[in-house]
């Protein structure tokens, strides 16, 4: 324990978990899924819970609402709940308890709601179930709540189906349900982690604002210390099932006092504000050329009159020397995959030019790009879903360049010596992806499209399902091997704190277009259209300016 | 959605335009030709025949006899049966009718167990009874349907005298009761393959909606877990179902082939059977135009009520 455990069951607590264990089944890499954590949630507050995946953050959450799975119990320990210890209780009370005294959102809104029932129903819903009110009484309820979580036209959301909504509207119907009892305690978590930036600073202010307003005591799960900057109260920091450090938010934000903490936070990608310094290049020729890069996705038919035509990319133009990054920053659907997707020819662009060292690969069939394909490589967002469960990791380095004809024996070598070069020790070679961690695999995603020795690396969300410390570890490599290889690389991200790290300069992209590009510098400190502005205000726990004193807004 | 129907309308018709050049062509291939048959007659001269095939307008080009055909099948005239003269549409719907009696129970049945089952194996993971239906279901599709017929006559007729060994009613009888009775063994047996298919995917589909996140939430809400299962679970695992169960549709009305020879039920799929034993083509082109028509009209149907239940798709 980091620190002594608090007067239980004092007046202004209105949730207490002291010694709290929860163990996992046997054969599992840790015996313990949370080990022996004590903390208070105070009335009228703010805690943050903040740890990486793994960390017991969201098992800690699950035990207080009585919704582990079967598998996985509490061992020891209490949760104390108006004088009510949780652990223990019958599965009725337990039910009974939820959403009446505390309620949860999570993370995901798009699959948290029931896609078949309408808005109003999953309302309605948590107030049937307590058998709380009439069905008139509750349909005019379930309304009022679609208000006071800033929805509009309520009378419409009521009979909304949920895919209808935005995520952020989403979220805000998951909070609508969550407050429909009026309960003392509201558990969320991550439910910010999906959403865009603008969207999280939003539901952010809406959360602080219901908090305050009706005097609710909040336990904010989350892993990103810009959101715990932004309101917490106090915080709570977890590493591997133990709490390792708490306080007050000013306490733990400006003088951490365990190194986990302090390596955490400084993990965290900043807006240097700064900009990269360059690599000497060595031609000025670029390697790429993008020209009025147009693709518009087409849905329906046009002979019924009834086509969608969105444009994703909108005349996009930029150039790229080598040695260089640019970072390609939007929100989501704002095109920026569908760019990195059509300069890797994974899409056809409807018009405009794509010049490849000199050379316009826009209207290239696919077996005259063929020959180009080693060339230009592309590191992917998901590190689980990217690299076949099924092949060794020899054998998804070597595939590539075997069948652009490489001898096996000259690919393996070279596997073996790119494997220790992102640092993986030479046994990875036999291994399966499953066996490594996310960075890990990461780090083979990258090995494997550094195989050809390309010109162009295009990095789709490279970091983004990356824990913090893991992040930075993996900016750091792409960094190191840019340095070392001379590769251009196209880093698109949502982040713009990551982009801030690794980027020469950023486009920032907006509706398909590309609405301001610059150095960082320029684009943090002085951005000049209105859309960055709002994009870089949106960025939880970030004062550019004034770094590194940022603290809990007041 | 009526854009989408006029597609998938459009996408049917050429489906069946060309089921029907296929089974026309494979037909007149057929060693001896349409009138097989009758050559079979010791009473039929060369010339009769040939007097016939004139009469039937069978010596023309084959696809001038394939548009003849189908210009009346479009007008409603499907041909006439080589057996008793009748009008092929006549011979099918006095088959069909017991066949809808037999498949309809059996289907009813299988979909009433086999979702029970399907939903108590997925709530029950790795439980005896969960066990018990894997096997059990792996046993009802490993066993040909015939010999589960074979021994129900055997068991539930034979040795304990509970129920008629076969035909859809006694002469003389034909109460509903009666129909009951009679009914009773063939569409247990026949049900037994579609209860195992059915549970085994309704197993899976609700295994995959209650990993669900929405499941979670109805928990955090306070939720019973009886509601969630009927309210939550249910209705979101039951969507894949309906797929399955607009390709189990034409077989409701096409009959089951073993089962109906097996119980001599006169239904469908013994008409098949008979026909082609007597080489009576206009009956068997019939049947194969009109199971066609079942296949389009389930899936079609199948995707139309999809749509009705999922908004997803309903408002978009």
């Amino acid at each position: 324990m980091a620190s002594a455990p608090l007067a239980a069951a004092s007046e202004d607590v209105a949730l207490s978990v002291r010694d709290l264990t929860v163990s996992l089944p046997a054969g599992m890499e840790r015996v313990h899924a949370v080990e022996s954590v004590s903390f208070d949630l105070k009335r009228s507050q703010i805690l943050c819970i903040i740890g990486e995946s793994g960390s017991g953050k969201s098992v800690t959450a699950n035990a207080i609402m009585g919704l582990l799975p079967k598998s996985i119990r509490v061992s020891s320990g209490a949760i104390c709940l108006e004088g009510m210890d949780l652990v223990g209780l019958s599965s009725d009370r337990l039910r009974d308890l939820r959403g009446r005294v505390v309620s949860m959102i999570f993370q995901d809104p798009l699959s948290a709601l029931n896609p078949l029932m309408t808005v109003g129903a999953q309302i309605e819903e948590v107030m049937a179930s307590h058998d709380v009110g009439t069905p008139h009484s509750r349909r005019s309820r379930a309304i009022d709540l679609l208000i006071e979580v800033g929805l509009p036209d309520p009378q419409l959301m009521y009979h909304q189906y949920p895919f209808r909504l935005s995520g952020g509207q989403r979220q805000r119907v998951m909070i609508a349900m969550a407050l429909a009892l009026e309960p003392a305690i509201l558990i969320a978590d991550e439910p910010t982690t999906a959403l865009d930036v603008t969207t999280q600073a939003q539901i952010l202010q809406l959360i602080r604002d219901i908090q305050r307003r009706k005097g609710m005591s909040v336990m904010f799960i989350t892993h990103d210390f810009g959101v715990v900057a932004e309101i917490a109260d106090s915080v709570v920091v977890m590493e591997k099932g133990r709490c390792v450090e708490q306080g007050s938010a000013e306490q733990v934000l400006k003088s951490p006092s365990h190194l986990y903490t302090r390596r955490l936070i400084a993990a965290v990608p900043r807006l240097t504000g700064k900009d990269r310094i360059a690599l000497e290049a060595a031609a000025t020729a670029s390697v790429l050329k993008v020209e009025c890069l147009v693709k518009t996705y087409r849905s329906g038919s046009a002979l019924f009159g009834t086509q969608r035509i969105v444009p994703a990319v909108n005349g996009v133009s930029f150039d790229l020397t080598p040695g260089r990054t640019l970072g390609v920053v939007g929100e989501s659907g704002s095109g920026k995959s569908s760019l990195g997707r059509l300069l890797i020819k994974l899409l056809e662009s409807d018009s405009g030019s794509i010049l490849f060292e000199g050379r316009d690969v826009a209207g290239l069939s696919e077996a005259e790009f063929r020959s180009l394909r080693p060339k230009i490589q592309m590191i992917f967002q998901d590190p689980f879903a990217s690299l076949n469960p099924r092949s060794t990791v020899g054998h998804i380095l070597t595939a590539g360049p075997v069948a652009h004809g490489m001898p096996y024996s000259e690919a393996c070598e070279r596997a073996r010596e790119l494997l220790s070069h992102v640092g993986l020790d030479s046994g990875a070679f036999d291994r399966y992806p499953h066996e490594f961690s996310g960075g890990q695999r990461q780090r083979i995603g990258i090995a494997r499209a550094l195989m050809f020795k390309p010109k162009l690396l295009i990095a789709d969300e490279a970091v983004s399902a990356l824990d913090v410390s893991i992040q930075a570890q993996i900016l750091e490599l792409l960094d190191r091997i840019q340095r070392e290889t001379g590769v251009s690389m196209i880093f698109i991200t949502h982040d713009l704190r990551v982009a801030s790290q690794i980027c020469d300069e950023i486009a920032v992209m907006h509706r398909g277009q590309i609405v301001e590009r610059g150095p960082p510098s320029q684009i943090f400190l002085d951005p000049k259209s209105t859309y960055t502005r709002e994009l870089v205000a949106a960025i939880p726990g970030e004062q550019p300016r004034s770094l590194p004193q940022h603290v809990a807004n007041p | 959605m009526p854009r989408f129907l006029l597609n998938r309308l459009s996408q049917s018709i050429v489906l069946l335009v060309i089921v029907s050049i296929i089974g026309f062509t494979v037909l007149n291939l057929m060693p001896g030709g349409p009138l097989a048959q009758f050559g079979l007659d010791p009473g039929m001269t060369q010339k009769d025949i040939a007097r016939l095939s004139e009469q039937l307008g069978l010596n023309r080009p084959l696809w001038i006899q394939y548009f003849d055909w189908a210009w009346r099948l479009v007008q409603g005239d499907w041909g006439h049966s080589y057996r008793d003269g009748s009008s092929v549409l006549t011979v099918i719907s006095r088959h069909l009718l017991a066949t809808l009696l037999l498949m309809g129970t059996s289907t009813a049945l299988a979909i009433a167990i086999g979702s029970w089952i399907g939903i108590r194996g997925a709530t029950h993971r790795y439980s005896l009874f969960d066990y018990c239906a894997t096997v059990g279901a792996m046993v009802a599709l490993s066993v040909p349907t015939f010999w589960f017929g074979l021994i129900g006559i055997y068991i539930f007729t034979l040795k304990l005298g509970w129920v008629p060994a076969g035909n859809m009613y006694a002469i003389g009888d034909g109460s509903v009761l009666d129909y009951l009775h009679h009914l009773i063994l063939p569409s247990v047996v026949l049900s037994l393959v579609h209860v195992a298919i059915w549970s085994r995917y309704m197993r899976t589909a609700t295994l995959d909606a209650l990993t669900q996140d929405f499941v979670k939430t109805a928990r955090a809400k306070g939720v019973s877990e009886r509601r969630i299962l009927l309210k939550h679970v249910v209705g979101n695992a039951l969507l894949p179902m309906i797929t399955l169960a607009g390709v189990q549709l034409p077989s409701l009305l096409t009959g089951a082939l073993v089962t109906e020879t097996v119980f001599t039920w006169p239904g469908m799929g013994r008409l098949f059977l008979d026909s082609l034993g007597y080489s009576d083509y206009p009956v068997v082109m019939g049947l194969l135009i009109f199971s066609a028509v079942l296949v389009v009209l389930g899936n079609l149907i199948a995707d139309i009520v999809v749509a009705v239940v999922d908004p997803r798709i309903r408002l978009s």
